[in-house]
């Protein structure tokens, strides 16, 4: 049994695997299938400060390997996550991290704001990446003064560990990711959703109800890995990978491209017991390799 | 209801026509509970193109037999690779997802359970615990032709059952809601399974006359159990998980226009 147990900042995970904001909603409705406490951090649905519907349905078309969704945010907001969702859910054994995102940096400052005076998140992911809003995510995330001015605002209200997650829709990841480290962010996590398209040929129509969404799952795995290693080499700070990784070899290619922990996302739908079983796999690959902890093969890639 | 993933095995495969297939799956250890309503997300193995599990509705539930019953269309990828499966083959199952149709307390109801094409599925189990409860409803059954009509002999099992085909090939010329049982029997509550305008035609009906109506819907879905959001129904409480807040939802609180 290799010691699994990875730092991002100042929080400490049981080992690397976390679950994808969005993918997992807050936790317990895995519960049935996972024992979540074998997890190393759950990523709980995006949240902001005030209430969202969200886009309209369709919401989601499925892809060659992949999928992509505009959800668009939906939540009650952070007063209702505060005062319903957070008493549920504190007691769970695992680092419950909670995804922010907003339409200024006031509101994302406000939000984070919140959350930090919650005992039991550790750590909050701040979303400048999501592709399905008009007013703010991914707006902030494709420009290095947008995520700064965000990562800036938020770093003066919030205390605890701060992860930025990262937008793959930009010219050069490492700019934005050396923007965000040098406002005092923790940790990137990497790579939100590809912004995609999908038709109807028969109506003419999207097949989503903006037009456009987010491609997640096996099918963006390349691209993410490739920035993950980018920008693992760009910044001093941890990096936490994602994108369509399925399973313990997937979770170990990230890991030797420089991730220090990992989220598993779409892989939920597949397989509601994946994180556990990455988990194990990643444990079996290094008493295979001969590796004392999961720590040895961070940023190992021999290139 | 606890939830589980588990590999059943296919007992039987019997294809009931060029587009239809009844497929029972069974399991080493005694199934878990599932009540009427609820779906299954069965993962398609082998296919990058059917990339997302595929909600199916529980058709039956034999305890006896130790059998669940799926009532599939193949009208799609992931649909039509069930229908390749054959005895033995494994499949991985995530069940029982979503809500559940209505048991009337009043043992004295009567309960019209309406059905289009293959949203007659999830009826079937729902008339037998109908009648394990003591009430027989009445099922009244639409289809294109006669032979979209499946599994009838089922059905006549727990209740009388009552056909509209649009072609006139066996019962009643026309829609569901044309069907003269609706101006023969006052019934209390109607549950409702199939195409859209259907639904919203059944709806209306039941808008108009006062009588108590869910419907059972079948928006595109990824997680299957409230993760994700992507299946959402408008409602008069925001937007609601077909997979976990239904897929059984009273009319009266959807955004339909009824």
């Amino acid at each position: 049994m290799a010691d699994l147990r990875v730092k991002i900042g100042n929080l400490e995970l049981k080992n690397p695997v976390m679950t994808a904001s969005g993918t997992f909603g807050y936790g317990p409705e895995y519960a049935d299938f996972v024992e979540l406490s074998e997890i190393g951090g759950i990523i709980v649905k995006g949240t902001t400060l005030h209430p969202r519907q969200g886009n309209d349905y369709p919401r989601m078309a499925e892809t060659a390997s992949g999928m992509l969704n505009c959800v668009g945010l939906q939540n009650k907001g952070v007063d209702y996550f505060c005062e319903h969702i957070y008493p549920e859910i504190k007691d769970i054994d695992t680092n419950m991290i909670v995804n922010v995102s907003g339409s200024s940096p006031e509101d994302y400052a406000e939000c984070a704001a919140r959350i930090d005076a919650l005992d039991k998140i550790p750590a909050i992911e701040l979303n400048i990446s999501c592709p399905n809003v008009k007013d703010g995510g991914m707006a902030f995330g494709v420009t290095c003064e947008g995520a700064a001015s965000v990562v800036r605002a938020v770093r003066k209200s919030y205390h605890k560990t701060l992860i930025v997650k990262l937008s793959p829709n930009v010219t050069d990841i490492t700019e934005i990711a050396r923007a965000v480290e040098a406002e005092g962010a923790d940790s990137v996590s990497l790579i939100n959703t590809l912004m995609g398209m999908a038709i109807d040929i028969e109506k003419r129509k999207p097949m989503l109800s903006i037009n456009t969404g987010g491609l997640s799952g096996p099918a963006v795995k390349p691209v993410a890995l490739r920035m993950v290693w980018q920008v693992a080499k760009a910044v001093g700070i941890p990096v936490v990978g994602l994108g369509g990784i399925c399973n313990a070899n997937d979770a170990i290619e990230f890991m030797l491209a420089g991730a220090s922990a990992i989220e598993i996302g779409t892989a939920n739908f597949l397989d509601p017991q994946v994180t556990v079983k990455v988990k194990n796999g990643i444990n079996e690959w290094l008493d295979k390799h001969g590796c004392k902890s999961v720590t040895e093969i961070i940023g190992q890639l021999e290139a | 209801m606890k939830k589980y993933v588990l590999d059943l095995i296919v007992s039987s495969v019997d294809h009931i026509n060029d587009k239809y297939v009844l497929i029972k799956l069974t399991h080493a250890e005694k199934l878990p509970e599932m009540a009427p309503g609820q779906f299954v997300e069965i993962r398609i193995d082998g296919s990058a193109t059917t990339f997302l599990r595929r909600p199916i509705s529980i058709n039956f539930v034999d305890y006896q037999a130790n059998e669940l019953w799926l009532l599939v269309a193949a009208i799609g990828d992931g649909t039509r690779a069930l229908a390749q499966l054959k005895a033995g083959d494994k499949l991985n199952c995530m069940f029982p997802l979503g809500n559940t149709f209505t048991i009337p307390e009043n043992k004295d109801a009567k309960v019209l359970l309406v059905g289009g094409g293959v949203g007659v599925a999830p009826l079937l189990y729902f008339g037998k615990v109908l009648k394990d409860n003591g009430m027989t409803p009445v099922f009244l059954l639409g289809a294109r032709s006669a032979k979209d009509l499946l599994l009838l002999d089922e059905y006549r099992k727990y209740g009388e059952v009552c056909i509209t085909t649009e072609d006139g090939s066996e019962g009643e010329k026309g829609f569901v809601t044309n069907h003269s049982v609706l101006q023969r029997v006052r019934f209390d509550q109607i549950s409702t399974c199939g195409p859209k305008p259907m639904m919203v035609a059944v709806a209306k009906y039941a808008h108009s006359e006062g009588i108590c109506c869910e419907a059972s819907l079948e928006n595109k879905m990824a997680c299957g159990v409230g993760a994700c959001l992507c299946c959402v129904e408008g409602t008069k409480s925001g937007n609601l998980c077909v997979c976990k807040d239904g897929p059984v939802f009273n009319v009266n609180d959807l955004s339909w226009q009824i």
